[in-house]
């Protein structure tokens, strides 16, 4: 080292590194304190003045200025039948999204991962394969999806026509069941993967004596799966759920490209109204309400999950 | 050892990874397809065969400038998403890094509190924060910046990037850190000298998530930008829908190039992503 040889007293300290340093407890709080500011600013900040904003008469396109308003807002969405009619269809909707495409998701990814996880050649390859989806940017997946349903156009069309499954070209997302169906399709094909990924992970752990022994005992291919296979991959389809539910009830992307809420607000979820509602009729005060209580809900879903995660884990 | 398997077992098994490589490739092919075919083919017979290639699609994308979109301005949506994103994942990595250790290591007040706090915010959505956040860069002149977008990404990038890197931090046996330590090292500078090379692999899968994710976001992007001084690939590509509705042919050209950096960047680091997924998942 370049620098001047440190006096003694120094050098008889590095045995032991802590007397150099400051008490655990402080060097921890320096060592996250970029942390602490950076998420302080971007994320503790915002919320606050949501919350301050929630309280707020605050309509953009009307006025620059914000009035103060105690709960009208919350009042509107309890007790106004209009707005408490929105938001509990916009909830509903956005539930049976989630429910619906994060069983899909979990019985095809599941059964993909049970065939990735046989011996086969090309295997390798295969499981590379399920990456794509994966890696697809939402919004591309949307488009392309657009593209296949397109009433006019779109691939899908000429394909059935071709085929005699239909004798006119329909319009795909022109009907409510029809454009809530391929919303979720297309979301089913996209985190599929991710699904297979982890179920995959869990099941190339497995030791592979207990088939052998099950086999041995004469236990058939359903009993082993219900038997060993489904108890042993528990704790990965648990983290699995959590995860894609908590990613399905923030749906945006491909509402935003697919249907744009419609038609007549069949798909228009949750975060698809508090968009409407702050950025397209600027209802701010009345949309921070809405994501407020949203986000509350979800906090409490998420700790529900935490503490069902470690029950499990302790189980 | 060989193991005998019956016939419909096999045939079984074939019919299912059919079923699986379908599912899996067939959109995304056909985008790459039909970004290769003329748009007159795509809007009278999408499967005639020979089909009529060309690259005129993207000749298009990145040279016609007869509307909004074309030339210099999807070029300029890349430029920003690659600005902006690799700047969330540099800040995501050096500051989590840092966290994530005093999480792994370091004993102190209030720490489980804390990190699942950290856990708590990357599962919010972004109504959680977009409207403040608009609001606040409306009022800081921010909007349009590429810097209102690293701070929106910052949000959710920097707590997983903490969190993954926690995990992996943990997994480093503490032995080699406290031998380094004993020759003199600081907590920093083990932590710099030791355990960060030994963790280069899940640093790396770090910034692949992050990047990943931050590439994809479009929420965010589409409301904070009204311009093409920071709208990034997912917006810019979703104005296509609109100005060239049906020009699809530009439209998954467009997804194509979107797409390329994601879809090598996973298939090369495969390894990573799989593990990442998993220890940042299934440790949680």
């Amino acid at each position: 080292m370049a620098r001047a040889a440190p006096p003694e007293p120094a050098r008889r300290s590095i045995g032991s590194p802590s007397a150099r340093e400051l008490p655990e407890g402080q060097l921890a709080y320096l060592f996250i304190a970029p942390t602490l500011l950076i998420v302080g600013a971007v994320f503790v900040w915002p919320v606050l003045y949501s919350l301050w904003l929630s309280f707020n008469r605050y309509n953009l396109s009307a006025s620059p200025k914000a009035t103060f308003a105690w709960f009208h807002n919350y009042q509107l969405i309890f007790t106004d039948s209009f707005y408490r009619s929105d938001v509990l269809q916009t909830t509903g909707r956005t539930l049976e999204f989630t429910v619906i495409s994060v069983v899909t998701e979990l019985v095809l990814g599941l059964a993909f991962a049970l065939l990735l996880n046989e011996e086969f050649r090309g295997r390798t390859v295969l499981r590379s394969v399920l990456i794509i989806p994966y890696a697809m940017l939402t919004i591309s997946n949307g488009l392309v999806w657009d593209y296949i349903l397109d009433p006019t156009y779109g691939t899908l069309n000429v394909i059935l026509q071709r085929w005699g499954f239909i004798q006119d070209y329909q319009n795909w997302l022109g009907t409510p069941n029809g454009a809530m169906g391929w919303i979720i399709a297309a979301d089913v094909w996209k985190t599929t993967p991710f699904m297979t990924i982890i179920l995959l992970a869990s099941l190339q752990t497995f030791p592979a004596n207990v088939y052998k022994a099950a086999e041995v005992d004469g236990a058939g291919v359903l009993k082993r799966f219900w038997t060993i296979t489904l108890p042993l991959l528990r704790p990965a389809i648990l983290v699995a759920l959590v995860l894609r539910t908590l990613g399905a009830f923030r749906v945006y992307d491909i509402v935003y490209v697919l249907t744009s809420g419609g038609p007549a607000g069949a798909t228009n979820v949750l975060s698809y109204y508090i968009y409407q509602q702050a950025f397209v009729d600027f209802h701010i005060g009345y949309a921070s309400a809405v994501a407020y209580l949203t986000t509350v809900a979800m906090v409490i879903v998420i700790l529900v999950y935490l503490w069902l995660l470690r029950s499990d884990s302790q189980a | 050892m060989i193991r005998r398997h019956s016939p419909l077992r096999g045939l079984l098994l074939w019919i299912g990874l059919a079923v699986f490589a379908l599912f899996s490739i067939v959109p995304f092919a056909w985008m790459v397809i039909s970004s290769f075919i003329t748009k007159a083919q795509l809007l009278t017979d999408p499967f005639q065969f020979p089909p009529q290639i060309t690259f005129d699609n993207y000749v298009r994308l990145f040279t016609s400038a007869n509307d909004g979109i074309g030339s210099s301005n999807f070029l300029h949506s890349v430029l920003n998403s690659l600005v902006i994103c690799t700047i969330t994942t540099l800040i995501s990595l050096v500051v989590g890094s840092i966290g994530g250790y005093a999480f792994a290591r370091l004993r102190f007040p209030a720490k489980n509190a804390l990190l699942l706090f950290l856990l708590a915010i990357q599962f919010l959505p972004a109504v959680t924060i977009i409207i403040p956040m608009y609001l606040m860069g409306r009022w800081a002149h921010l909007l349009n910046t590429w810097w209102i977008l690293i701070f929106a990404y910052t949000s959710f990038a920097l707590p997983f990037a903490l969190w993954i890197l926690r995990g992996y931090f943990e997994s480093i046996p503490r032995s080699l850190e406290n031998a380094a330590r004993i020759d003199g090292c600081s907590r920093f500078g083990a932590f710099v000298k030791v355990v960060l090379p030994l963790a280069a692999p899940g640093l790396a899968a770090t910034a692949i998530f992050t990047f990943l994710n931050t590439w994809d976001e479009f929420f965010f992007a589409l409301i904070f930008t009204s311009d093409y001084s920071a709208k990034t690939i997912p917006v810019a590509l979703s104005e296509f829908t609109s100005r060239h509705s049906i020009d699809f042919g530009l439209l998954m050209a467009g997804g194509v190039v979107a797409n390329i950096l994601p879809v090598l960047i996973a298939l090369s680091m495969q390894r990573y992503i799989v593990r990442g997924l998993t220890a940042g998942g299934v440790k949680g």
